[in-house]
Formats: C-alpha cells, sequence, structure tokens
C-alpha cells in the first residue's frame, strides 16, 4: 500500500513539476524611441540568475519559468538597464522597451544616424568625437562649420562665431555640460569659451525647439556635453597633440577618467595652444597670434535610480586682432579697402600685442538627479558662470596698456526638470528656472562703458508633452514661458540723450546730471512666450519626415539697448535702443531623411519669419575730430529667412564613400524691402573618403568647398571727403569677395601599441592649393585674405 | 518626500537671496582721458601782429553733435607764421593737455598740414622727434598769393617714419580737421 502511494505521489509529482515550471517566456525588445529591434539585449532572471540574450532581430526566450512573478532585469549596451516585473501564466509573450541613451557613452559613432534626444520633430545634427579630434587644434565654430546650414561669422580665423542658418550671437543660445553659456554671446567678435577638445559629444538644433532649454533661440541650439563615463571598473586616458605650419604652432590635450562599478568616477582634461601669427598666401597676418589653455574636471555618482554630479572648467584664452585692422576714421578705412595687401605687415612674431582679446571663462555646476516610479526623474541643477572679458586698444600715453574693455559677467542659474513617462507612449517634461545676472564694467579703464552695470534677473517655465500614436507617429508640443527684469545703470551723452528726444520718453529715469554726462536706471520688463509644435512620421526602412514650428522670443541684449559710442574694432559708430522689445521668431522646418548605410540623405527646407528682428545698419555720416565715422543704428524690423540644407552619403565602393553637402538661406528685411546683412552665400562641399577597417582603420579624405559669391546685400558703401586728393570717396563696405575654392586633405591610420592602448597619426592639409581668398562673413576681409595653405600632424594616443 | 521640501526650500531661498541682492550703489562715471575735443592752431606772424587760431572744438567727443570749427581771420600775402599746435581734452575739468602727451611719444606721432582748393601757402616742420623725422605740433606756413581754399590738418598714430606725405604715412588717424582760409 505504501509503495502504492509512493508511486501515485510520484508520477502526479512530475506532471505537475513540469506543469507548473515549464513555461516560456518569450517576445522582442525595441527602442522606446524609434521602435528598432534590439539586438543582444541581456535579460536576467532575478532569483535564478538565468541569463538569456536577444537575437539580431530583438527577439528572447527564457524557458523553464514556472507559474510566478519574476523580476526581470533588461540591459543593453546603449540603454539604461531597466528592471520590470513579469507575471508569468503559461507561455507568456512579453515586449520590452528600453530607453536609448546613446548619449551617455564615451564613444559616440555617428553614422549617417542621429538620435533625437533633445527635439524630437526637429532633425538634429551631430558631430562624432572621431571628427571633433580633426579639429582639435582649431575651434568649436570650425567644428561646426562641417555641418550642413552653419556657416561661421568671424573676426579673423581665431574669433569663430557660429551661425545657424542665418543667424549668430544672441539667436544661438549654447548650452555646456547642461549650462547656458552666459559669456557676452552678444558681441559678433566674441568667440564662444568652449575648449573643443573638452567636448564629448556636439549635437545641433537647426530652430528653439528645444524648449527644455531656453525659448529665446531664434538661430538655433548648440548642445555641448562632456563624453559620459561608464559604469564600471576602469581607468583610460587619451591625448592629442596637433603641430601646424600656419600659426607655426601647436596645441596639446590630455584627459584622464577613472570609473568605477560603484557608479563613482573622476575625470580631469587640460588643453594648452600656443600659435603665433597666421599666414596667409602672400604675406603674414601679423598680430594674430592665440594662447589658449583650458581645463576641465567633473566628478560624480552615476547610479540607476540617483546620480550626483559636479563639474567645472576653465577657459582662458588670449587671441591677437590683426594689427592692420584696427583704423581711425573713414580716411583709414578707405585706405585699407582699396589696398590689396594689409597695410601693417610685420616680421612674424608669437607675441601677441593690441589690439586683443583676453577672455577668461569659469563654469561650475553641480547637478542631481533621481527617478522616483511614480512620477520620473526629477533634476535639479544649479550652476555659477563668471565671464571676464579684456579688450585692448592701441592706445596714447599712460593708458598704454590699460584694457579698454574691462566687464565681469556673472551669472547664477537654478534650474529643477523632471522627466516623466506618463504611459508608455506619453512622456512629460517639465522644469523652473531662475536666473540671476550681474553685469560690471571696470570703469577703471578711462573708456566710457560700452555696456552698462546691471542685474538681470530671469524666470522661466516649460512643459513639453510627446505622444507615440503608434509605430510610426509621434507628435510633440510645448510651451515656455520667460520673464525677465533688468535694473541698469547707464551713462548717456548728454547730447545723445537730447538728440534722441529721451529726456520726454524717459523723464523719470534721470539719477544725477553730470557736466557732459546723465546717469540713468532705466528697469526693463519682458515677458516672452515660446511654442514648438511638431512631428516625426517614420515610413519605415529608416525613411522619416519630420516637421516642426517653433516659436521663439528673444528680449533684446544688453548691446541692442544701450550702445552709444565708438566701437572701436568695426571703426563705426553704434548707437543701441532704450525703446526695443522682444523679436518673435516662427520658424517652420520639415526635414525628409532616408537612413542606410549605403545610401543616406537628408533635405530640409525652412523659413523662418521674424518680427521685430532687430538689425544694426548705417544711417549716417557723423564729423568728430578724428574725422568722420558711419553711424550704424540698431532698428525694429521684419525680417524673413528662406532656405534649404541637403546632405547625402553614399557609399559607392567597398571602403569608399562619397559626401556632399549643399546650404542655401536667402534673408530679407521685408520693412526696406531689401536683403539683410551678413547672409552666408550658398555653399556646397564633396568629399571622398577611403576607409578600410581591415588596414589599421587608414582613412583618407579629399574634400572641396565651394563658397558662391553672395549676390544678395544690402549697399551700406558711403562717401568720404579725402583732402589729399580733394575728391569724394566711396567707402565700399558691401562688395561681398568673390567665390571661392578649397580643396583640403585628411588621413589617419591606427597602431595598435600594447592590447588596450592604440596610436593614431594623422596628417591633415587645408587649403592644399595655397588659395587666395576673402569670406564674406569674415570681418576682417576689407583688410586681409584669409589663411593659406597649412600642414597639420596630429597625433592621438587612446590608453 | 523631504527631498521634495529640501528641493522647494533651497529655491525659495535663492529667489529670495537674488532678489535682495541688488544694491544701491551707483556707479561712477568714467572721464575719457584720450579724447582729443579741441585742436588750436595759432599762427603767428613773424613780423609780430595779431595772431591767426584756428579751432575745431568737439565737446562731445564720438556723440551727435558735430565740431564747431572757428577761424579768426585772414592770411596776409607774404606773410610767414610760427605755427604752434594745442591739443586739449576738455571733457574732463581742469581741461587736459594732450599736446604734451603726443610730444613725449613723438616716435609714434606725427602732424600733416595738408592743402587745397588752390590755396597758395607752404608749410614746413620746425620740430622733429627724437630720431630727427618731423612731428608737426610746431611749424612755419608761408602764405604766397592772394587764394582761398582749405587746410586740412592730420594727425597720425604710429605712423611710418620716415615719410614723404599722407599717402605713404600709414598708422591709424587720431585727428582730422579741415579748415576753409583765404590769403589776401
Amino acid at each position: 500500500m505504501r509503495k502504492y502511494a509512493l508511486l501515485i505521489l510520484l508520477l502526479s509529482s512530475i506532471p505537475s513539476i513540469s506543469q507548473n515550471c515549464d513555461n516560456t517566456l518569450f517576445g522582442t525588445i525595441t527602442d522606446l524611441y524609434d521602435g528598432s529591434f534590439l539586438a543582444g539585449a541581456t535579460l536576467i532572471v532575478t532569483g535564478s540568475e538565468q541569463t538569456v540574450q536577444t537575437d539580431l532581430d530583438g527577439n528572447f526566450t527564457i524557458s523553464n519559468l514556472c507559474n510566478d512573478t519574476y523580476s526581470i532585469q533588461v540591459s543593453h549596451l546603449f540603454c539604461l538597464t531597466k528592471g520590470f516585473t513579469i507575471k508569468v501564466s503559461g507561455n507568456t509573450n512579453k515586449n520590452f522597451k528600453l530607453e536609448h541613451h546613446l548619449e551617455e557613452l564615451k564613444q559616440v559613432t555617428v553614422k549617417g544616424k542621429t538620435y533625437s534626444n533633445k527635439s524630437k520633430t526637429i532633425l538634429e545634427n551631430t558631430i562624432s568625437k572621431e571628427e571633433l579630434e580633426r579639429f582639435s587644434s582649431g575651434t568649436l565654430g570650425d567644428a561646426l562649420n562641417s555641418l550642413s546650414g552653419v556657416s561661421s561669422i568671424n573676426t579673423g580665423n581665431t574669433v569663430v562665431k557660429p551661425l545657424i542658418n542665418g543667424l549668430h550671437s544672441s539667436r544661438v543660445v549654447i548650452m555646456n555640460n547642461g549650462v547656458r553659456m552666459e559669456d557676452q554671446e552678444w558681441g559678433a567678435e566674441h568667440a564662444p569659451n568652449i575648449d573643443i577638445n573638452a567636448v564629448g559629444h556636439l549635437t545641433l538644433i537647426k530652430g528653439a525647439d528645444a524648449l527644455q532649454f531656453s525659448g529665446d533661440a531664434v538661430g538655433g541650439i548648440i548642445v555641448v556635453e562632456a563624453a559620459k563615463v561608464p559604469v564600471k571598473d576602469s581607468l583610460y586616458g587619451k591625448t592629442l597633440f596637433t603641430a601646424a605650419t600656419n600659426g607655426r604652432g601647436s596645441s596639446m590635450s590630455s584627459e584622464l577618467t577613472k570609473s568605477y562599478q560603484s557608479g563613482l568616477y573622476a575625470a580631469v582634461q587640460g588643453t594648452l595652444k600656443y600659435f603665433g601669427d597666421f599666414e596667409a598666401q602672400e604675406y603674414i597676418l601679423s598680430n594674430t597670434g592665440i594662447f589658449e589653455r583650458n581645463t576641465s574636471l567633473q566628478v560624480g555618482l552615476n547610479r540607476f535610480n540617483y546620480g550626483i554630479e559636479a563639474y567645472y572648467s576653465l577657459f582662458k584664452n588670449e587671441i591677437g586682432i590683426l594689427r592692420a585692422s584696427h583704423l581711425g576714421g573713414a580716411q583709414d578705412q578707405i585706405r585699407a579697402i582699396e589696398s590689396d595687401r594689409p597695410l601693417i605687415i610685420n616680421d612674424f612674431t608669437y607675441q601677441i600685442n593690441a589690439p586683443k582679446q583676453d577672455v577668461t571663462h569659469h563654469l561650475s555646476r553641480i547637478k542631481g538627479f533621481k527617478r522616483f516610479d511614480s512620477f520620473g526623474k526629477l533634476s535639479l541643477q544649479y550652476d555659477f558662470q563668471r565671464n571676464k572679458r579684456l579688450e585692448f586698444d592701441i592706445r596714447r600715453g599712460t593708458d598704454k596698456d590699460n584694457a579698454s574693455l574691462d566687464l565681469k559677467l556673472d551669472t547664477h542659474t537654478l534650474m529643477l526638470d523632471l522627466d516623466s513617462h506618463l504611459t508608455d507612449a506619453i512622456s512629460l517634461k517639465t522644469g523652473l528656472m531662475a536666473r540671476y545676472q550681474n553685469n560690471f564694467a571696470n570703469p577703471n579703464t578711462g573708456v566710457r562703458r560700452l555696456i552698462p552695470d546691471y542685474d538681470k534677473y530671469d524666470l522661466g517655465i516649460y512643459a513639453i508633452v510627446d505622444y507615440r500614436l503608434n509605430h510610426n507617429l509621434l507628435v510633440e508640443a510645448g510651451g515656455r514661458f520667460d520673464y525677465r527684469y533688468m535694473d541698469v545703470f547707464k551713462f548717456y551723452r548728454t547730447s545723445f540723450w537730447k538728440s534722441r528726444n529721451y529726456e520726454e520718453v524717459f523723464p523719470k529715469i534721470i539719477v544725477e546730471e553730470l557736466d557732459n554726462q546723465i546717469l540713468t536706471n532705466p528697469q526693463l520688463n519682458f515677458y516672452n512666450a515660446s511654442a514648438t509644435l511638431g512631428a516625426t512620421y517614420d515610413f519605415g526602412e529608416g525613411h522619416k519626415l519630420f516637421f516642426n514650428y517653433s516659436l521663439a522670443s528673444r528680449a533684446p541684449n544688453p548691446s541692442e539697448l544701450f550702445s552709444e559710442g565708438l566701437h572701436h574694432s568695426a571703426s563705426r559708430i553704434e548707437l543701441g535702443d532704450l525703446r526695443f522689445n522682444s523679436e518673435i521668431g516662427h520658424k517652420i522646418s520639415l526635414t525628409f531623411q532616408r537612413e542606410n548605410e549605403k545610401f543616406s540623405f537628408s533635405i530640409n527646407p525652412f523659413i523662418n519669419a521674424i518680427s521685430d528682428f532687430i538689425v544694426i545698419e548705417p544711417t549716417e555720416i557723423q564729423q568728430t575730430v578724428r574725422g568722420n565715422f558711419q553711424v550704424w543704428e540698431y532698428r525694429q524690423t521684419n525680417a524673413k529667412l528662406i532656405g534649404i540644407d541637403f546632405d547625402t552619403s553614399y557609399a559607392f565602393a567597398q571602403n569608399f564613400r562619397f559626401n556632399h553637402q549643399f546650404s542655401l538661406v536667402k534673408g530679407y528685411d521685408r520693412s526696406l524691402d531689401q536683403p539683410l546683412i551678413s547672409m552666408p552665400p550658398a555653399n556646397t562641399k564633396n568629399e571622398i573618403v577611403y576607409q578600410n577597417l581591415q588596414f589599421n582603420n587608414l582613412r583618407l579624405a579629399l574634400q572641396s568647398a565651394y563658397v558662391f559669391r553672395q549676390n544678395e546685400y544690402p549697399n551700406n558703401n558711403f562717401e568720404v571727403f579725402i583732402p589729399e586728393t580733394e575728391t569724394m570717396e566711396t567707402v565700399d563696405l558691401s562688395t561681398p569677395p568673390d567665390a571661392y575654392h578649397l580643396l583640403n586633405f585628411n588621413s589617419s591610420i591606427d597602431f595598435k601599441v600594447t592590447k588596450k592602448s592604440t596610436l593614431t597619426l594623422g596628417l591633415g592639409i587645408t587649403n592644399v592649393l595655397n588659395t587666395s581668398y576673402r569670406n564674406y562673413l569674415n570681418r576682417l576681409r576689407y583688410y586681409a585674405d584669409d589663411l593659406g595653405r597649412n600642414f597639420l600632424l596630429n597625433l592621438k594616443f587612446n590608453y | 518626500m523631504k527631498k521634495v521640501k529640501f528641493l522647494a526650500t533651497a529655491i525659495l531661498v535663492t529667489v529670495l537671496f537674488v532678489s535682495c541682492s541688488s544694491d544701491d550703489d551707483t556707479p561712477e562715471p568714467v572721464n575719457e582721458e584720450e579724447v582729443i575735443t579741441t585742436l588750436t592752431l595759432t599762427l603767428a606772424p613773424n613780423g609780430g601782429g595779431t595772431s591767426i587760431t584756428l579751432q575745431t572744438q568737439d565737446l562731445d567727443g564720438d556723440g551727435p553733435d558735430a565740431p564747431i570749427i572757428n577761424v579768426s581771420g585772414n592770411l596776409a600775402t607774404g606773410v610767414t607764421y610760427n605755427g604752434t599746435l594745442v591739443l586739449l581734452n576738455e571733457t574732463v575739468n581742469p581741461p587736459e593737455n594732450i599736446t604734451e602727451e603726443v610730444e613725449e611719444e613723438d616716435l609714434d606721432h606725427q602732424f600733416f598740414y595738408t592743402l587745397g582748393g588752390g590755396l597758395d601757402v607752404t608749410t614746413a616742420y620746425t620740430n622733429f622727434d627724437s630720431e630727427g623725422n618731423p612731428l608737426g605740433t610746431e611749424f612755419t606756413l608761408t602764405a604766397g598769393e592772394a587764394s582761398s581754399g582749405t587746410l586740412t590738418v592730420t594727425l597720425r598714430h604710429e605712423p611710418t617714419k620716415p615719410n614723404t606725405d599722407l599717402a605713404d604715412a600709414g598708422g591709424e588717424t587720431d585727428i582730422e580737421a579741415t579748415f576753409n582760409v583765404t590769403v589776401q
């Protein structure tokens, strides 16, 4: 009897085991954003530690599961690891979605693929780490210049200011590691204070869509991020060295990163750049050297559920400004423009004399985040920036070595952001921002303040929702409101104050009347609304359509409001206007994109209509003891910019690739019915690249860059009397230079030095044919040619 | 929850701190030290008599007001005048004499006298820099036949020295003033 009982028990127990714990859990793992299948994702069943991986199509199967509830951890190389709780009952199908977080990795290899994280309905352009390294001895502006739709407004070749779809300065917001750069970006001759070697990932958004950063990016947003540190035990570093013949200098940059499995990490980076006078085809560009010293530090703890990071960077740059560009009045301008060589050419030197700029930018940031299961990821960030700008002019007497401009701009910002997934299909980003800024203009310069002392307060609030309607369609909508209050102390010249009739318009702001100046205390309020609406449609097989409308509102900057006097570097008198209100841009952009290894392209037409667009233009000639000067006054008008950017890449044979870019933008002043000044001329780039991964990753690239002549420009020429010849002569400031063609060559090859370290050797030649040319967007084009041929030797050591 | 409270407090404190931090100190005015507002050319006749002054005065520097130009009288034919030049910055009180600075930095400066419109006079430098090249804060002017035209005074900063005239002098213009002059 006992035997029977045992047998029955045994018999019944076997099927019961197989029935209860022989279930299979199967399904797919996809990318939350673009729905693509993730191959090689790892699933770990908590408890049993059973591990499986997805196949090439993102499918997985976990067998031998009981009817029970399991915790499964899903991880993927490019994603945040995520935990799921699954109830298994019989054979169960469950699909998981993971959030792609490619930008959190150190190595970003973008091959015709863009990851839309900051904005979902505008095609983002990114520059890969390898591409950035080729610009190691150049500037951030040079690197951005390699993207379609981006050009730059230059002062010589070391002050390079990005211009996005025809707009620059205050209309382009630069986010440096989550911090909005406040570095007196209003000036066309003020380049972004960012070390290109500290950039791990560079994203460009050609619009004001990314409302989490700002609502006033009428032109666009540049997002700069440091290389992200992986969560694992490792120590690695990199040293980059570049030597160049033009400028006879070199740059060196090193970084070292230590990380731990626990999520702790620290990284340190530094750059030194030293160049003497650069050279055009035929002559030395005297006083154009550069001496740059930068460092950055990063420490943090990165866990799945929480993290904290501290970041500090110091940027210090001394830049010589072409000696021949420092002029007196109109009669000097005529001499300089009519001469086909700069009027001052000295022997080569490393010394940087006046006129020069000396800029120091400190940026520090502390940021923490915590993920709450119930409502998402909450981040809090505080940052502090100090920008100290000194500009030296050619001066006389005791002021010879004294700066003519000495500004200190301090900015404190506090930001609170919440990033939440309301459902699998709907996510919401909201946040608050408070900012305080103080500008101090040192009166010891002996030159009247270009930018007055002010306190500025900003408050912002935003919300962005995106909704994935189905596998193909995603819609996005957002809104933002910003309030700005400015408390300013400004000295006006009594004569200017009266000529503008400010006496009657602003009778209450006078604080004190001095001999020939009036101290005023303008208090300004700006209320700015901005919004975005967009959609992305995925046709499958890599074809996508992006549509975006964005409304951006930008308050006038201090230079537009308060300029009043001679701007030496432009040898013109510039006048701002206290009565300005915010300019408002409406931009519609459409992008059709095909992503494919073999043949990819994107085509991006846009239209940007800006009301109350602030433009500076010449109004009259003013006589002074120093001669005649042209007066440029800021004015508000309605502007319209229309353009198209086109990119394509075709792998026409094994290891060979052809890249093509074309950008066109047309800008008009609608009120005066004339073209806008400083619009980039149409340009096209064509490049053939040979790259062989099997043969030491040998890469050879030959690029042709053709810039058309700008045929649409406003006529700002004026006439001036020349006593020597007793004639009236035209000062030709308007006529753009001719079209030009440049040929550039670039090559690199990798050598494995040890198991863990690689040496990359590169040789580049820019302006191979040593073409002499002038660029319409270079503010010094009146006085000198642009750079001649340059040989660059790059060494990169990864360890 | 504690964290949220902490965050809220932190924001509030910052906003308060920020809104209270403005101070009432008004900035001090900047008086431009290098501005040249006034150029006075005094022409004293060699044999004695009343001096003639040519003056340009622009009290607001590069402000909107135009310079006021004044010529006290006409030159007499055949007379040689000893010319002296004074530069003032009248935006400061008392006015600063800039001529002294120019004379101290004589190697970096030179005045030029340019004639126009058929004015029959000749000029000659009477003071020179430490290397023997013309400076021109002192000069002689000899009036010829009865005529009228313009006399332009130009000060170049950091010119090429020696030079033949304005055309090859280079440098940048610190002053340019044109006077209508008559010889009778």
